[in-house]
């Protein structure tokens, strides 16, 4: 077995994960801070106003990280609840529902930011059209799983069902990013592409491309710290648990 | 890999690709109500529900938007460069309403009093664009554009 593979089998260890995330959470949060800081202060107070907006535009700098967000952290949510469903891995299962409150709270911040920009600009704080209405959906599908994972006693069987649930949800996501191209929508389409011209000037770009690199030092810090709290629960009768918080004693039962 | 892992792995695909199906008849069903708006040229069309209220998008044409003295009723002309529509509405436009750029109203057709179809809009929404630069680019780039203008006049 070659080292990455090895690693990998080694993550799927609950103590392992425990030690591991540890180290990594405080760089992590120290990274987002720095990246946070520096976006929000570039985004926010150096770059230049918008030539019809004026300052109004700058709700790009937390609506557009935290829309991406919402779908990244869904996606992510499906990759490990997959990995848990066939492989059984028990920190992939945890991993997968530490996510979803994370993405639905990045999808509401999402909603309630474009709505406030919407009333000034559009002229309404909310319309039904494809974009707007998927992306409430998509805050629907991340309650439904959240609401799921907690209605099963089983924490094991509650994490594969919900797992099935956000994968049945899954085909929302691309519904949601090419909403703007498919129908005639109130909302803009893309600014930002990965292949092809950005129609953002630099200046704002870079601030804008900080915000979504510390959104997601966010999640990974937050998830991690969320799977930790959720494995040392769940398995608090193992040894290895009671060894991580002090209460190992000689002699008592493992 | 397992054959049991093999199984499981199989029916999440099985999932996947069945909701994929599902979804994508369902929305080429349903296309036609997916439109938020429609157009001029739609409405030139008669593709438009006659009678009842519909959103029409479109450009404010240059030099179109006059106001009358003493209240809120405004009146201009949405175009797709192509076809156009007039179009009253009474209360506050958005922010981003101007000459040239994209609207969306809501509201529905009636006759005018020279008995021309006119769209009385119930709420006006601005339509904005992906684009987004600092004021000095604009004038710049707009300065560039008529520069070049006037060289292709010449």
């Amino acid at each position: 077995m070659n080292k990455l593979t090895l690693w990998f089998h080694k993550l799927g260890s609950p103590e392992y994960f425990y030690r591991f995330s540890g180290k990594l959470i405080p760089w992590l949060a120290l990274a987002c801070t720095v990246v946070l800081g520096w976006g929000l202060y570039r985004g926010l107070f150096v770059a230049p106003p918008d030539y019809q907006q004026g300052d109004s535009y700058r709700i790009i700098f937390i609506h557009v990280p935290s829309a991406w967000m919402s779908l990244f952290i869904y996606v992510a949510m499906c990759v490990s609840g997959v990995v848990g469903i066939v492989w059984r891995i028990k920190v992939a299962e945890i991993v997968a529902m530490a996510s979803a409150p994370i993405g639905a709270a990045f999808t509401a911040i999402t909603l309630v930011t474009g709505a406030l920009w919407g009333r000034p600009m559009w002229g309404s704080y909310w319309v039904w059209d494809a974009r707007l209405t998927s992306e409430l959906v998509l805050l629907f599908i991340y309650i439904g799983v959240i609401g799921l994972y907690q209605a099963i006693e089983d924490r094991r069987s509650a994490a594969r069902a919900a797992s099935i649930l956000a994968l049945v949800g899954l085909v929302n996501i691309p519904i949601i990013h090419f909403s703007v191209e498919w129908w005639a929508t109130l909302h803009q389409g893309s600014t930002v592409n990965l292949m092809g011209e950005n129609a953002i000037h630099p200046s704002m770009l870079w601030p804008l491309l900080a915000m979504a690199l510390a959104t997601k030092l966010f999640y990974a810090f937050n998830v991690l710290q969320r799977a930790r709290v959720m494995l040392l629960d769940q398995e608090s009768n193992k040894r290895w648990a009671q060894r991580a918080i002090g209460l190992d004693m000689p002699g008592s039962a493992a | 890999m397992t054959p049991t892992r093999k199984r499981r792995l199989y029916a999440v695909l099985a999932i996947a690709v069945g909701v994929s199906g599902a979804v994508a008849l369902a929305l080429t069903a349903l296309n036609d109500n997916m439109l938020f708006f429609f157009s001029p040229a739609e409405v030139h069309a008669g593709e438009v529900p006659s009678g009842s209220n519909f959103r029409l998008g479109g450009m404010v044409l240059d030099g179109s938007v006059s106001r009358t003295p003493g209240d809120l009723k405004v009146r201009f002309v949405l175009t797709d460069y192509n076809k156009s529509v007039p179009v009253e509405f009474e209360g506050i436009l958005p922010d981003l309403f101007r000459e040239g750029q994209g609207i969306i109203a809501q509201g529905a057709l009636s006759t005018g009093a020279s008995g021309e179809q006119v769209f009385i809009a119930s709420e006006v929404l601005a339509k904005h664009d992906e684009t987004y630069m600092p004021p000095e680019v604009a004038d710049a780039l707009k300065k560039a554009e008529e520069a070049k203008e006037a060289a292709g006049d010449s």
